[in-house]
C-alpha cells in the first residue's frame, strides 16, 4: 500500500499543479519581472530601469489616494459585511427560541437563506450594471424615484457625489457579498453543539447573552477566514469601480482603487512596467494583510 | 465549506489559501503579462513595392497575397469596410483574399497579436478600448504612408490622393513629421439642438454670449434643461467646447501650446475666460444630476426635448438614430463668441478628421494595408462611407450636393461657412494621462462648484509633469 502512495498522489497533483504553475505563478514571476523595466506593450523590446517604477509609484498622489480608498474598504466593508451576516445567520438559526429542545431560526429562514445566497449568483459586471439603475441620479433612478414620489424633490447624487460616490460601491460589495456569509457562519452555527444552547438556555440566558457567550466564541475560526476574504476582497474592487463610477474612478478620484489604476496605466498610458510595479505592491499588499490578520486575531482555538 | 471550520485545517492551511484568493484578486497583473514574450520578426523587405508598380497598381502589391483588416464595430458599423471599400479593393485584385475581422475592444484583440510580431495589416484603431497610437509609432510598428498620399487616387482623375483631402488631414496623422496613420471620418464639433423646438418657439441663433444666455434663460422658463452633458463617461464633449471657446478668444495659437505643453498654455487668459463663461452655465443653466449620467442618457433626454442644447460631434445624428422622434429635426449652432473681441468670428468651428486607420509595418503585406486605405479614400469609399454612416469622411467635397441628412447638412454648411477658421487639438491622443485629468477638471468645473482659476491650475500642473516624465513620448506640431 505504501509503495504506490506517491506515484498515485502525483499522479493527481500534476495537472492542477501545472496549471497553476503556468497561468498564476508563471505571469507573476513575469509581471515581477516586468515592473523592473519600461515595456510599454507595443512591442517585445524592453530597457530594465531598477526601482524607477517604484519611486515613480511612491510620489504618484493617485497611487495614494487609491491606497486610502483600499483602507476605507477594508476597515467599513468586512465590518459591515460580517455584522449583517452574522445577524441574519443568528436569526435563521438560532433566533426563533428552542423548540423541543432544538434551536431554530425564525419562521421561514430556509426560505430567506435562499434569497440572501441569490446576489451570490449573480455576475459582478451585472450586479454594477443593476446597481447604475438604482442608483441613477434622475427619477429613472430606484431610489430617486422612489423619493421623487415621496416628495423629494432634489435627487441624491449616489456615484456623482464626491462624499457619497464610495460609500454607495461599498454598500453594493456589502449587499453582494452578506448571502455568502450568512451561509458560512450558519454551517458554522450547525456545528456548534445543541447541548451548549441548551446549558445556557437552562441557566436563563436571553438570546443576546447566547450570541455574544456562545455563538460568537465558537464561531472564531470562521470569523477570522470571513475577515481575511473580506479584507483580501476589499483590495479588488476593481470591477465595480470601473462599470459603476462616474468618470471611471471619479468623481475627480474619489473611488479610484489600485486595479484601476493597474488597469488605466496598462490599458490607457501604455505604461505597462509601471502597472506592473503597481501590481507588485498590490500582491505584497495583500499577503502582509492576510498574515497580519491571522497574527493579530489568534485566540486560543476552542476545542468542541 | 464546512471543512474549513475542522480544528485540523491550522492556520498555515489558512494562510496559504488566503494567498491563493490574494492571487485571484490580482487577475490584472497577469493578464498583462501574458502576453508578454512572443518574437519580433523583422521585415526588412517590407518597405520595397512586392509586385510590379502599374497605374491599376501604383503601390506595387503582390497581387495574390492575401490580405487582413481589423475594423472596430461601433457607431460607424462595419457595414462600410464588407460592403464598399473590400469589393473595391477585390475589384482591382480579384486574386488577393481578403480576411475581414470586427471588434469591440480593439487592443483587446490586436495588441498581443503586435506583442507576437504577427499584426493585422490594417487596423481601425477606435473605441474606448483603442490603443496608444503615439507607443505604437514609436515602437515601429506603423507604416510610413507617404506613399500612399503620394499615389494617383483610384477614381478621382489626375489627383494624388493627398490632393483629393480636405486640408489639415494629413497633418493630423503625422506624427514628429511623418504621416502614419489616416484619420478617415470628418467631424465638426458644436452645439446640437432640435430644429423643432427651436421653430415652435420662436427661438433664434446666439452669435454672442449675451443672447447665447438669453436664450438658457427661455428654455428655463419653458421647464427644459437648457445645456448639459454627459459627467459619467463624457466630460471630452464639454471640454471640448470649453476649448473651442477658448480658441475663439485667443486664436487657434491657445490650442496649439496647449498641444505642445508650453509652459502656462492652460494658464493663458483665453482658457480662464473660456472656462469662468463656461462655468457660469454649468451653475445657472445645466442639472448637476448629469454628472452621474452616461452620454446616450443626455442624447436621448435630448431627444425627448428635455435638454435645449447639447454639445457633440456630428457623430450624434447617427449614433441617436434610433431614438430621434420624427421631425426632431437635428441642427449644428457654432459656440457664441464668449467676448466682442474675440480673435476668431463666430462661425469659427472645431473641425477635425478623426477614427484613426493605420498599416502595420511589421504585417505579412504592408503594401496591401496601404492600398486598402486607397480605396477607402476613393469617391466611391467615401460616398459609401457616408451615406452608410451620415458622416462626413476626409474626401473633400465627396458628397456635395447629395442630400443625405439633417445634420450632416447643418454640419456642411456650417464647416462652408467657417472656411479657414477651423482648428482642433491633439493632446487627448498623445497624452492620455492629460486627457484624464481635463475630464475631471472639466467635472469639477461645470458641475461641483469648480472655478476657473482651479481649472486652469491644476491641468496646467498635469501638463507640466506630463512634460518633465520621460517615459513618455513627446509630440509637436
Amino acid at each position: 500500500m505504501k509503495h504506490g502512495r506517491y506515484p498515485f498522489i502525483i499522479g493527481f497533483l500534476i495537472v492542477p499543479v501545472a496549471i497553476y504553475a503556468t497561468f498564476v505563478v508563471y505571469p507573476y514571476i513575469q509581471a515581477f519581472n516586468l515592473s523592473f523595466t519600461n515595456w510599454r506593450g507595443f512591442s517585445p523590446d524592453f530597457e530594465y530601469i531598477g526601482f524607477d517604477n517604484f519611486t515613480k509609484l511612491f510620489q504618484d498622489s493617485t497611487f495614494w489616494k487609491a491606497i486610502q480608498h483600499h483602507i476605507v474598504l477594508l476597515i467599513a466593508m468586512p465590518l459591515l459585511t460580517i455584522a449583517i451576516a452574522l445577524f441574519f445567520a443568528f436569526l435563521l438559526n438560532v433566533g426563533g427560541g428552542s423548540k423541543g429542545g432544538l434551536m431554530r431560526g425564525v419562521r421561514g429562514s430556509w426560505f430567506y437563506r435562499v434569497i440572501f445566497f441569490f446576489p451570490q449568483l449573480l455576475a459582478l459586471a451585472l450586479v454594477a450594471v443593476i446597481f447604475n439603475r438604482v442608483y441613477s441620479p434622475d427619477e429613472s433612478g430606484l431610489i430617486n424615484g422612489l423619493l421623487h414620489q415621496v416628495g423629494v424633490d432634489q435627487p441624491v447624487l449616489f456615484l456623482a457625489d464626491k462624499n457619497l460616490a464610495l460609500w454607495s460601491i461599498i454598500a453594493v460589495l456589502v449587499w453582494q457579498g452578506v448571502g455568502f456569509y450568512v451561509v458560512l457562519f450558519s454551517a458554522g452555527m450547525g456545528s456548534i453543539p445543541t447541548e451548549i444552547y441548551e446549558a445556557a438556555a437552562l441557566d436563563g440566558a436571553t438570546r443576546g447573552t447566547l450570541f455574544f457567550k456562545v455563538t460568537l466564541p465558537l464561531l472564531w475560526s470562521t470569523l477570522q477566514v470571513a475577515w481575511v476574504y473580506l479584507g483580501i476582497a476589499a483590495f479588488d474592487a476593481f470591477a465595480l469601480v470601473n462599470v459603476m463610477s462616474v468618470d471611471r474612478g471619479g468623481p475627480d478620484g474619489a473611488t479610484t482603487v489600485l486595479g484601476l489604476e493597474i488597469f488605466r496605466n496598462m490599458q490607457d498610458y501604455g505604461q505597462y512596467g509601471y502597472a506592473s510595479a503597481m501590481g507588485v505592491v498590490l500582491f505584497f499588499l495583500t499577503l502582509t494583510f492576510a498574515a497580519l490578520t491571522l497574527r493579530v486575531t489568534r485566540r486560543d482555538t476552542v476545542e468542541l | 465549506m464546512t471543512d474549513i471550520l475542522k480544528p485540523e485545517v491550522d492556520r498555515r492551511t489558512l494562510l496559504r489559501r488566503a494567498a491563493a484568493v490574494g492571487l485571484l484578486a490580482t487577475p490584472a497583473v497577469s493578464m498583462l503579462s501574458a502576453c508578454l514574450g512572443g518574437g519580433s520578426s523583422d521585415d526588412d523587405t517590407a518597405d520595397k513595392p512586392a509586385g510590379e508598380v502599374s497605374a491599376t497598381n501604383p503601390l506595387g502589391i503582390k497581387e495574390d497575397a492575401p490580405l487582413e483588416i481589423v475594423i472596430f464595430n461601433g457607431g460607424l458599423g462595419t457595414k462600410y469596410a464588407t460592403d464598399v471599400d473590400i469589393p473595391s479593393y477585390n475589384k482591382l485584385f480579384p486574386n488577393s483574399k481578403v480576411t475581414f475581422n470586427q471588434t469591440e475592444e480593439i487592443s483587446t484583440v490586436v495588441q498581443p497579436r503586435f506583442t507576437a510580431g504577427d499584426p493585422p495589416d490594417m487596423i481601425n484603431n477606435s473605441g474606448s478600448k483603442l490603443m496608444d497610437q503615439g507607443a505604437l509609432v514609436s515602437a515601429g510598428q506603423v507604416q510610413d504612408l507617404t506613399e500612399l498620399f503620394a499615389a494617383p487616387s483610384v477614381d478621382i482623375a489626375g489627383k494624388t490622393v493627398k490632393d483629393t483631402l480636405i486640408p489639415g488631414t494629413v497633418e493630423q496623422g503625422t506624427f514628429n513629421g511623418k504621416p502614419y496613420v489616416l484619420n478617415y471620418a470628418f467631424t465638426v464639433f458644436g452645439l446640437w439642438y432640435s430644429g423643432k423646438l427651436f421653430k415652435d418657439n420662436g427661438w433664434t441663433v446666439p452669435t454672442t454670449w449675451a443672447d447665447f444666455t438669453a436664450l438658457l434663460d427661455k428654455m428655463k422658463a419653458k421647464g427644459i434643461t437648457p445645456y448639459g452633458y454627459a459627467g459619467a463617461n463624457a466630460p471630452y464633449y464639454q471640454y471640448t467646447a470649453i476649448l473651442t471657446s477658448a480658441a475663439k478668444i485667443g486664436g487657434a495659437d491657445v490650442l496649439k501650446n496647449i498641444d505642445n505643453l508650453e509652459p502656462g498654455a492652460w494658464t493663458s487668459d483665453a482658457v480662464k475666460q473660456a472656462a469662468a463663461a463656461w462655468a457660469e452655465v454649468g451653475a445657472k443653466y445645466s442639472n448637476k444630476a448629469f454628472l452621474g449620467l452616461k452620454h446616450t442618457e443626455v442624447q436621448l433626454q435630448q431627444n425627448q426635448y428635455k435638454v435645449g442644447l447639447y454639445p457633440s460631434g456630428s457623430w450624434l445624428e447617427n449614433e441617436q438614430a434610433k431614438d430621434t422622434p420624427a421631425g426632431f429635426d437635428y441642427q449644428l449652432m457654432p459656440i457664441p463668441s464668449v467676448t466682442t473681441a474675440d480673435k476668431l468670428p463666430v462661425t469659427a468651428l472645431y473641425a477635425a478628421a478623426g477614427e484613426q486607420y493605420f498599416v502595420a509595418s511589421k504585417g505579412k503585406n504592408p503594401r496591401g494595408g496601404m492600398e486598402f486605405l486607397r480605396h477607402m479614400l476613393s469617391k466611391a469609399g467615401a460616398v459609401g462611407f457616408t451615406q452608410l454612416t451620415k458622416t462626413l469622411t476626409v474626401v473633400a467635397g465627396a458628397t456635395d450636393g447629395m442630400e443625405i441628412s439633417a445634420g450632416l447638412t447643418s454640419g456642411n454648411k456650417a464647416l462652408g461657412a467657417a472656411g479657414a477658421d477651423t482648428f482642433s487639438f491633439r493632446f487627448d491622443t498623445w497624452y492620455k494621462k492629460l486627457d484624464d485629468e481635463v475630464r475631471a477638471a472639466t467635472n469639477e468645473l461645470m458641475y461641483q462648484g469648480g472655478t476657473a482659476d482651479k481649472f486652469c491650475e491644476r491641468i496646467q500642473k498635469v501638463a507640466d509633469a506630463v512634460k518633465a516624465d520621460s517615459s513618455i513620448e513627446k509630440f509637436s506640431r
